[in-house]
C-alpha cells in the first residue's frame, strides 16, 4: 500500500515539489490542502494581473487537469488547523482529518503589517494572493488616490499596477531609498526617477504613524507630522513566514520554520518548504532557491537525499515595464579584498554597479539597463575570474555570431532560474519532443513560466537548436495595426480615442485595411456605447448602405420581422414594393424573414421608406433575428409563450452590433422547433421554467449551445440573454462567433463573469447595454437624411465628346 | 498625355475622405477616391469579377495605397490600377489622371477610348 503524503499549501514551492517527488517516484498516496480556493498559480506574476497584461488563466501553473493526471487529492479552500503529530493526522476547519505518513509544510509567508494605527479601517489592503488582487482591480479607477507603504519589489509593483488602471498612486519608504535590500542608495535614486518618470510618486524617510479616515481610509499621517490624502492604501511593507501552525503542532520554529539541508524538520515524518521555512538562520523571499528546496526535500523524502540544500546568491528583477531593475550576490564593499566597478549616465538613466572581490563577481546593480543580467548572474554562480574580462566588464564585446552566446553556455548552466531548467534539459527536449516555438517549451519544459525574465534567452536557444524554429505568433489585428484587440479596446477606453483615424494615426500606419478598419469600428462604437465618432469610409459597403452587396452589386433588403411574426398589411407593402422595383426574386430566408433581393443601390432610401419597417440588420455583424415558434399561444405543446418571449428580446437588442452576427431563437417546450439549442442565444421553454443557452451553431459547423442557466420567469430569462449578450460584445475578438468564444473561454468562465458576476459588474454590463442601446437607431431611418453622394449617382458637369 | 482632354466631373465635396464614388462617362463607369492627399481614378470594374472598386475600402498594403474590392477582397492599386493582391496577377485596371481646380474634380483620359454613345 502506498504512503499517505499530506502536504499543507498549494503554493509555488509545494506544488513543485510534489512535481519533484513525482519524478523520483509513485510511492506516495498525495493529498494537498490549500486555503485559496485557487489551482497553483504564479504567484510571481500577480503583478501582471494587476497592471492588466495578463488574465488568471495565464499565470495557472498546474490546471486541475494535472492533479487529476496523477492522482492528487487537492482541497482548496480548506484550512488546515491543527496537526496531531502523535496520531499523525491533520484536522480541517471542516472538521475532516486526514491521517499522513509523511507531511510537508508549504504554508509560505503572510504579509507583514507594520505596527500602524488605523491598519484595520475599510481600503487598506495586503497584497499576496490572486484574490487581494482582485479586490484591488475592483478598487481602482480614475480619481482614486492611492497610497503604497513599502518601497521594494512588491510595493513598486503595486504601485504601477495601481497606476496603469488610473489610480493617483504615492509610494512611501520607511528607509532612506527605495529596494534598500537590493539596491545602494545611487542605484535607488536612479530607481526613484524611473518611478517618477512613469508618474509614481516616491516619498523617502518616511514613516508612517497612522491612517486617517472615519471607517474608511482618507490619509496618512507620518511620523514627521505631514499628512497625505489618500482613499486606497496597500501595505507591502515585508513577508513573514507562516509558521504558526508549526508551531503550535510542536514542530521546532524559531522565526520560520527549521529545518535541515534536506529540507527535514524537528518531527522525522515531518517536511517543510519555501517562504514558510528557516534554514541555517535564513528567511527566503524569492522564488529561485524555493524550488532548489523543493528538489532535494523531494530526493530526501523518497529516500536519495541529495548533497543538501545551500541557498544560491539572491536575485531579484523588478517586473515593471520599461523599468529594469536588477539585484544579485553580496553587495557588502566592506569586506576586505573588495573593488568596485561603476558605470552612470544620467541622461539614459543607466546605473549599474558592479562588487568585485578577489576578481571574481560578488554582487551586481543594474538600473536601466539589465539587458546583461544572465551573464552577471553566471559569473556569480560560477565564481569566474575575471581577470581577463577587466575591460569589458560593463559592455561585453559585440558578438559577430549571433548565436554566440548561447553556444557559449555549457550544458550544465541553468537557463531559467526559477524553475531550475539547464540548457542542456532544453536541448533534449527540444530534440526529444520536436519542441519548435517557445509556447510549446513552455509547456514541456516549464522554463521561463517563472518570472519569465528568461524568455529572450529561450527563444535564442530555441533559435539555434530547433530545426523547424518558429517565432511565437501574437494575435495582432493585422499588419496595419500591430496590437492584438484586447491591447487596442485598452487603449481605446485610456486614451480616450473615439475615431478610427485616431486609432489608425496613433497605433497605426495611419491608413489602413478592410481587415482593421471595421474591427476598430466596432471597438470604438462598442467601448463608448455608441458614443464615438462614426466613420463610414471605415465601414464596409453593407454597412455604409445598409443593405447587402450581392455579387452582381445589387444590394439584397431584408426587413426586421420580430419573432418571425408579421402582417398581412406587410405583407401587402412587401408585395407592391417587390413588383414596383422588379425585384428579381423574393425570398424565404432561413431567419423566418423575407428577402428582397437585386435592389439597386440608388433605390434602397425609397425601397425603405415604402416597406416602412426596420431594418433587419441581415448585412452586417450584429443582431440578425429571433426565431421563435407559436409556444402557448396556439401549440398544444408548447409550455411558455414564445413568441412574446421573442418579440421582446428582439425589441430589446436589436440595431446593435455585435462581434460577429447574432442569431437567437426562443422556443415555448423542448422540442425545440425554432433550433434554439444552435443559436447564439436561445431560450427553451420548459415547463415552469426557462433554460438559456449559448453559443451554438448550426453552420460550418454544428454546436449544441451551452446551458448559460436555468430560470424561472421570462424577466430573468432575459436578463441572462442580456449579460450574455453585452459580455460578447465587450470581450469577444471582432470576427468572433459566439461558438468560438464560449468554446475559448469556456462556459464556467462566462457563467461567472455574466450571471454569477457580483450584482455590481452584472449591473455595469446591464447599464452599458441600456446606453448603447438608448444610442441606437434603426439604420433605415437614415433614408430621411441620406449621406449626400451615398445613394445617388454623380452625374459628371461635362462628359467626353464624341469626336474625342 | 494630353492634358487638353479634361472634363470637370463634380465638386471636390461630393467625395467624402477615403471614399469612392462611381460616376458614368458615356460607357466607362468610372471610380474617383479621395485620398485625403490627393485624389485618384480608376475604371470602376475589379478585373477579378467586375466588382465595384468605388464601394471598397480604401486600405494600405506594404505601403502602396490600394483599394479593397467589396466582392472578394482583390487589392488593387490606386495609383497604378495594378492588382496587389493576389499577388502574382498580372491584370490591371485602367487608371485615370485627376486634378481638382477651384474645389472641382477632373479627370482626363491618359490613351484614347472606345467612342462613347
Amino acid at each position: 500500500m502506498n504512503e499517505k503524503l499530506v502536504v499543507i499549501g498549494n503554493g509555488m514551492a509545494g506544488v513543485a515539489c510534489v512535481d519533484q517527488i513525482l519524478k523520483h517516484s509513485a510511492q506516495f498516496d498525495i493529498t494537498i490542502f490549500g486555503d485559496e480556493t485557487h489551482v497553483n498559480y504564479n504567484r510571481i506574476m500577480l503583478s501582471s494581473v494587476l497592471a492588466g497584461e495578463k488574465e488568471f488563466e495565464d499565470i495557472v501553473l498546474n490546471d486541475i487537469a494535472w492533479y487529476r493526471k496523477h492522482g492528487i487529492k487537492a482541497r482548496l479552500g480548506l484550512r488546515i488547523e491543527s496537526i496531531d503529530r502523535d496520531a499523525r493526522t491533520v484536522t480541517g476547519a471542516d472538521g475532516s482529518v486526514t491521517e499522513y505518513d509523511k507531511l510537508i509544510f508549504a504554508t509560505g509567508s503572510n504579509a507583514f503589517v507594520p505596527p500602524i494605527a488605523g491598519a484595520d479601517k475599510g481600503g487598506v489592503f495586503v497584497w499576496r494572493t490572486l484574490d487581494d488582487t482582485r479586490q484591488l482591480v475592483e478598487m481602482c479607477g480614475q480619481g482614486i488616490k492611492a497610497v503604497v507603504i513599502g518601497g521594494g519589489l512588491l510595493g513598486l509593483e503595486a504601485a504601477r499596477g495601481l497606476q496603469v488602471r488610473g489610480c493617483d498612486v504615492t509610494v512611501v519608504h520607511l528607509s532612506g531609498h527605495l529596494m534598500e535590500r537590493q539596491l545602494d542608495p545611487a542605484g535607488g535614486s536612479y530607481l526613484t526617477s524611473k518611478m517618477s518618470g512613469l508618474g509614481i510618486k516616491v516619498l523617502t524617510s518616511k514613516s508612517t504613524q497612522a491612517i486617517l479616515g472615519n471607517g474608511h481610509v482618507q490619509g496618512l499621517r507620518f511620523a514627521d507630522g505631514s499628512v497625505i490624502e489618500a482613499n486606497l492604501v496597500v501595505i507591502a511593507a515585508g513577508i513573514k513566514p507562516n509558521s504558526a501552525l508549526a508551531k503550535t503542532a510542536g514542530v521546532q520554529v524559531n522565526r520560520g520554520i527549521i529545518v535541515n539541508d534536506h529540507m527535514e524538520t524537528s518531527d522525522p515524518h515531518i517536511y517543510a518548504v519555501g517562504e514558510c521555512t528557516e534554514h541555517r538562520g535564513q528567511l527566503f523571499g524569492l522564488v529561485a532557491p524555493l524550488f532548489d528546496q523543493g528538489k532535494e526535500l523531494a530526493a530526501a523524502i523518497t529516500g536519495n537525499r541529495g548533497k543538501g540544500f545551500e541557498a544560491s546568491a539572491p536575485a531579484a528583477k523588478l517586473k515593471i515595464m520599461g523599468v529594469d531593475v536588477f539585484s544579485a550576490g553580496d553587495l557588502d564593499e566592506s569586506k576586505p579584498g573588495t573593488e568596485t566597478v561603476r558605470f552612470e549616465d544620467p541622461s539614459l538613466g543607466i546605473y549599474k554597479k558592479l562588487v568585485l572581490r578577489d576578481n571574481r563577481l560578488a554582487g551586481v546593480i543594474l538600473v536601466g539597463d539589465a539587458s546583461d543580467d544572465h551573464r552577471y548572474m553566471d559569473w556569480i554562480r560560477t565564481q569566474k575570474d575575471l581577470a581577463r574580462e577587466r575591460r569589458h566588464l560593463m559592455t561585453p564585446l559585440p558578438s559577430a555570431d549571433a548565436g554566440l552566446d548561447v553556444a557559449q553556455m555549457p550544458d550544465s548552466d541553468t537557463v531559467c532560474g526559477c524553475l531550475g531548467v539547464t540548457k542542456g534539459a532544453i536541448i533534449q527536449a527540444i530534440h526529444e519532443q520536436g519542441i519548435s516555438t517557445l509556447a510549446q517549451l513552455k509547456d514541456r519544459t516549464r522554463a521561463s513560466t517563472g518570472c519569465g525574465s528568461c524568455g529572450s534567452l529561450c527563444q535564442s536557444l530555441l533559435k539555434a537548436v530547433s530545426p523547424e524554429f518558429q517565432e511565437d505568433k501574437v494575435k495582432v489585428l493585422c499588419d496595419c495595426v500591430k496590437f492584438s484587440q484586447d491591447q487596442l479596446r485598452e487603449m481605446v477606453r485610456t486614451q480616450q480615442l473615439k475615431s478610427v483615424q485616431d486609432v489608425l494615426d496613433i497605433y497605426g500606419n495611419g491608413i489602413g485595411c478592410e481587415v482593421c478598419k471595421p474591427a476598430i469600428s466596432y471597438l470604438v462604437d462598442v467601448v463608448w456605447c455608441g458614443d464615438h465618432q462614426e466613420d463610414r469610409s471605415a465601414r464596409y459597403i453593407n454597412d455604409r448602405v445598409h443593405a447587402n452587396i450581392q455579387k452582381d452589386g445589387t444590394f439584397s433588403v431584408v426587413p426586421r420581422m420580430r419573432g418571425g411574426v408579421t402582417t398581412p398589411a406587410e405583407l401587402k407593402r412587401i408585395a407592391e414594393v417587390a413588383e414596383k422595383y422588379n425585384v428579381p426574386m423574393v425570398k424565404v430566408t432561413g431567419s423566418q424573414r423575407l428577402d428582397l433581393l437585386g435592389i439597386k443601390k440608388e433605390d434602397l432610401p425609397k425601397v425603405w421608406a415604402e416597406l416602412g419597417m426596420p431594418s433587419g440588420q441581415a448585412y452586417t455583424k450584429g443582431v440578425r433575428m429571433v426565431k421563435t415558434c407559436v409556444g402557448t399561444e396556439f401549440c398544444r405543446f408548447g409550455t411558455q409563450d414564445a413568441i412574446s418571449a421573442g418579440i421582446e428580446l428582439e425589441t430589446r437588442l436589436e440595431n446593435l452590433f455585435t462581434p460577429h452576427k447574432t442569431k437567437m431563437a426562443v422556443v415555448g417546450c423542448p422540442r425545440n422547433c425554432a433550433e434554439a439549442t444552435v443559436k447564439d442565444i436561445g431560450l427553451v421553454g420548459q415547463d415552469g421554467s426557462w433554460q438559456v443557452v449559448v453559443g451554438g451553431a448550426a453552420g460550418k459547423g454544428v454546436r449544441k449551445a451551452d446551458l448559460l442557466v436555468t430560470v424561472e420567469t421570462t424577466a430573468e430569462a432575459l436578463e441572462a440573454a442580456e449579460l450574455f449578450f453585452q459580455y460578447y460584445r465587450e470581450t469577444a475578438s471582432y470576427l468572433e462567433r459566439t461558438y468560438d468564444f464560449v468554446e475559448r473561454l469556456g462556459i464556467e468562465k462566462v457563467r461567472r463573469e455574466t450571471i454569477y458576476a457580483t450584482a455590481e459588474v452584472r449591473g455595469g454590463l446591464l447599464s452599458r447595454l441600456q446606453k448603447a442601446k438608448a444610442r441606437s437607431t434603426d439604420a433605415w431611418l437614415e433614408r430621411d437624411s441620406p449621406r449626400p453622394t451615398q445613394f445617388v449617382q454623380i452625374t459628371p458637369m461635362e462628359t467626353w465628346s464624341a469626336s474625342q | 498625355m494630353n492634358k487638353s482632354e479634361w472634363i470637370r466631373i463634380t465638386p471636390a465635396s461630393n467625395i467624402p475622405p477615403r471614399e469612392g464614388r462611381a460616376v458614368n462617362l458615356g460607357e466607362l463607369e468610372i471610380a474617383i477616391f479621395n485620398l485625403g492627399d490627393r485624389f485618384v481614378a480608376l475604371e470602376n470594374r475589379c478585373p477579378h469579377k467586375g466588382g465595384p472598386l468605388a464601394d471598397g475600402i480604401v486600405s494600405s498594403l506594404d505601403g502602396v495605397v490600394t483599394v479593397t474590392c467589396p466582392l472578394h477582397n482583390w487589392r488593387i492599386c490606386t495609383d497604378s490600377g495594378a492588382v496587389r493582391k493576389p499577388g502574382g496577377e498580372a491584370a490591371c485596371v485602367r487608371s485615370f489622371a485627376v486634378k481638382v481646380e477651384d474645389g472641382i474634380v477632373s479627370i482626363a483620359r491618359e490613351a484614347p477610348v472606345a467612342v462613347p454613345v
